[in-house]
């Protein structure tokens, strides 16, 4: 469909140019220690996202906790646990907005017993901005960001070396953590890596690109979010439609309205198009899409929409619509990378309920094939006990055919989510690797596990 | 560029149906909670396209307070007939007679905390199992935590250090019998997104958010209305002001701005250029650092 349909508006009331912004999706995982919060609170401050009265409020707070310099930490510690422990515990998210872009921040602890909300955060960013202090170069926590980064399919990845103060804006110092760390990135998959020298307690290289370190030829860290491109981050080219909920109004007006709903999670879809719905391989064409404007000439992905067929076809939610000539892989039998989420540890002979886009079954660990070591990248056949905050290799198998994809390939025919039966916890999350993936060439089995 | 891409309200939008229909799919009695107020309003607008030509397939719930502003109760009867909704309004006042709870006392009762009880009894009458609320993740440190689908115990609790975790679109609306869900379709949009929203789809507002004059009093620097239920202690006053509202909650204690704002773009201009967030009008944030932490653990929406 055409942009213009979205940006163009007839209201004289609104700002066109806020109807023009697009929207990023990052994620910040890391510790105080870092320099994080001061990083957030600066981006919030510096785009005037922290009024004034969560700002008294904080130096109030800050005052009675009986702490000399005013704590940004206590901005996103949003929870009481939190604040009285002085840590992050849970994924918050933040918003804030330039004249380009409107942001939101899925800000994550950084420690290694919360890789979960880590996984989390990242599973719908766009960009991930990993911190190191430029005094201590990469250490243990970089790799472990960055692999999770990679791992959880982020395309874009920025290294702020942050503390440049604290080595007086040294070039030839942040040469060699850029050397440090693209050694160990080239053996992860991330495509797009930036490095971008800053303090975030002075400001330098933040907002606006900094006078003390003239060296750094590159864009400041809120120009270069602003301009990442990301109009290619979203698969356009594998049509796939998980059905959601049918749409059948009871009424005369619309009495043989059929409307099959759901969001598009790749490719493209329009009217006159054939398409074969799965599992069932029944074949249909395309009548109309709705969207939430009205009819629709065409539909990609992430857009919400009901499409009528030319023909009535049972189909219904959990199945899947794509086109003839380009199927995803319909099996019971899924290989998968999976990061565990309770302190109760998988148990290999136990049933699991299983979420794969708008499908849920029944499923059955068949196998633990290793468990990584996320701070080393080292695979353990020995240990295979996959516990809280772990991520490992498994065989998966369902009792109803999934319509799967890579997710290299799609993030949402890719993914899953593992349900304990008997608590209704959400216990894992799980990324498909390629159906073959044992006979797959060695480089892209690596890509495929984050590079492992 | 491609031209596959969405601007972020188009992205905000299609994220909210997606999130209603998964209720529509996932439950078998939901409700949607509607004040009158704007953020409830847009929820209802997404509700009505998620499933377009049929009608919403929930009803409208409001728990009346009895404080309400009238305006804000006169909209809401008009809205409900106008989309053809169910509408379902209990009043706190009955929960009060009942002895299911009782009025607050002290210097500024607010029947705020005692809605939790009332909405409880609602949804325990009707046994809903999932409640779609127009909360916002940028409206307070604590929503900021909140989940889309948000899971509450037999007694209505929420866990905050124990919630599901939600990764990409996958949500999980399991729950055992009794238990039910809060759901929050416009959990990513700020108060600007409403409002530009609001102002793309030319949406009627109940027009207490608009500049009128009204006689307040400044209590710490709230702004007031005039009401039976407030009484003036020593040294305080009414005096006429031209304000409006922000938000629209209790009157008891929903505070005025002072603003001249009468259009729409009067009140995006004054949104874009506020220094103060919306709930800093809201009294019953002014009670503790963790207020609605509180509130929200015992059942608040």
């Amino acid at each position: 469909m055409s942009a213009a349909l979205y940006a163009t508006s007839t209201n004289e009331h609104t700002d066109e140019h806020y109807l023009a912004m697009d929207l990023l999706r990052f994620t910040t995982a890391g510790s105080v220690d870092d320099g994080k919060s001061t990083l957030i609170g600066r981006l919030l401050y510096d785009s005037k996202a922290i009024f004034e009265d969560t700002l008294e409020n904080l130096e109030r707070v800050t005052e009675q906790r009986g702490e000399e310099t005013l704590n940004l930490a206590l901005l996103t510690d949003g929870l009481r646990a939190e604040r009285e422990q002085g840590i992050t515990i849970d994924v918050a998210y933040r918003y804030f907005a330039t004249p380009k872009r409107k942001f939101i921040i899925a800000d994550t602890p950084g420690h290694i017993q919360y890789t979960r909300n880590m996984v989390t955060g990242a599973s719908t960013a766009n960009l991930a901005i990993i911190l190191i202090d430029a005094r201590k170069g990469v250490i243990e926590q970089t790799c472990r960001h960055s692999f999770i980064a990679s791992l959880i399919g982020i395309p874009h990845v920025i290294v702020a070396v942050n503390k440049m103060d604290l080595v007086d804006f040294s070039e030839a110092r942040f040469q060699e953590i850029v050397a440090q760390y693209s050694e160990f990135a080239s053996r992860l998959n991330i495509p797009d890596i930036k490095f971008i020298p800053i303090s975030a307690l002075h400001g330098d290289n933040v907002v606006e690109n900094s006078a003390r370190m003239p060296w750094y030829q590159g864009g400041a860290l809120l120009y270069t979010l602003e301009t990442v491109y990301i109009g290619s981050d979203l698969n356009h080219i594998d049509p796939r439609f998980p059905v959601q909920t049918v749409i059948r109004p009871n009424n005369d007006a619309h009495h043989d309205f059929r409307g099959f709903a759901g969001r598009v999670a790749g490719g493209v879809f329009k009217p006159g198009d054939e398409i074969i719905s799965l599992p069932s391989g029944l074949p249909a064409v395309i009548k109309s899409i709705h969207g939430p404007e009205g009819e629709l000439a065409e539909a990609f992905a992430p857009m919400s929409v009901a499409i009528t067929l030319d023909r009535e076809i049972d189909s219904s939610r959990g199945d899947l619509f794509a086109k003839p000539h380009n199927q995803p892989v319909v099996t019971q039998d899924i290989e998968a990378m999976v990061c565990w989420f309770s302190p109760i540890k998988l148990n290999p002979a136990g049933k699991y309920i299983l979420r794969h886009a708008t499908r849920e079954t029944k499923c059955a660990v068949k196998a633990v094939r290793y468990k990584v070591n996320i701070n080393t990248l080292h695979k353990n056949t020995e240990d295979l006990t996959i516990g809280m905050n772990d991520i490992g290799r498994i065989h998966v198998r369902t009792a109803v055919p999934l319509m799967i994809d890579p997710y290299k390939r799609n993030r949402t025919t890719g993914s899953f989510i593992i349900i304990d039966e008997f608590t209704n916890a959400t216990v894992g999350a799980g990324m498909i690797m390629w159906p073959d993936g044992s006979d797959r060439p060695q480089s892209e089995q690596f890509a495929d596990m984050g590079g492992l | 560029m491609s031209s596959y891409n969405l601007t972020h309200l188009a992205q905000l939008e299609h994220e909210a149906i997606f999130v209603l229909r998964e209720v529509a799919a996932q439950f078998e009695r939901p409700a949607l909670l509607f004040s009158g107020g704007k953020d409830s309003i847009v929820m209802a607008r997404l509700a009505q396209k998620a499933f377009a030509p049929a009608k919403l397939p929930f009803p409208l719930v409001h728990v009346d307070t009895g404080h309400n502003f009238s305006e804000a109760i006169e909209y809401r009867d008009w809205f409900a007939e106008d989309v053809g909704a169910r509408l379902i309004v209990r009043y706190v006042a009955d929960s009060i007679k009942a002895g299911r709870c009782q009025e607050e006392k002290g210097l500024n009762p607010s029947r705020n905390g005692l809605q939790t009880v009332t909405l409880l009894d609602t949804i325990e009458e009707f046994k809903f199992d999932a409640c779609l609320g127009g909360a916002r993740r940028d409206e307070e440190k604590a929503r900021a935590k909140e989940r889309f689908f948000s899971h509450r115990d037999e007694f209505g609790q929420w866990d905050p250090k124990n919630q599901r975790p939600e990764l990409w679109n996958l949500f999980n609306g399991r729950k055992n019998q009794g238990e039910h869900f809060r759901v929050f379709p416009l959990s990513n949009w700020t108060e600007m997104d409403v409002w530009q929203y609001i102002a793309r789809e030319k949406l009627k507002i109940p027009s207490i958010y608009f500049s009128h004059q009204r006689r307040v009093v400044n209590r710490n620097g709230v702004l007031l209305a005039e009401s039976p239920f407030i009484t003036l202690l020593d040294g305080e006053h009414y005096e006429e002001r031209t304000v409006r509202y922000r938000t629209v909650g209790d009157s008891t204690c929903t505070g005025a701005v002072e603003s001249p704002a009468s259009t729409m773009a009067e009140i995006i201009q004054e949104v874009a250029s506020a220094r103060v967030t919306e709930r800093g009008t809201r009294a019953d944030d002014k009670r503790s650092e963790s207020s609605m932490e509180d509130r929200k653990k015992a059942g608040y929406f």
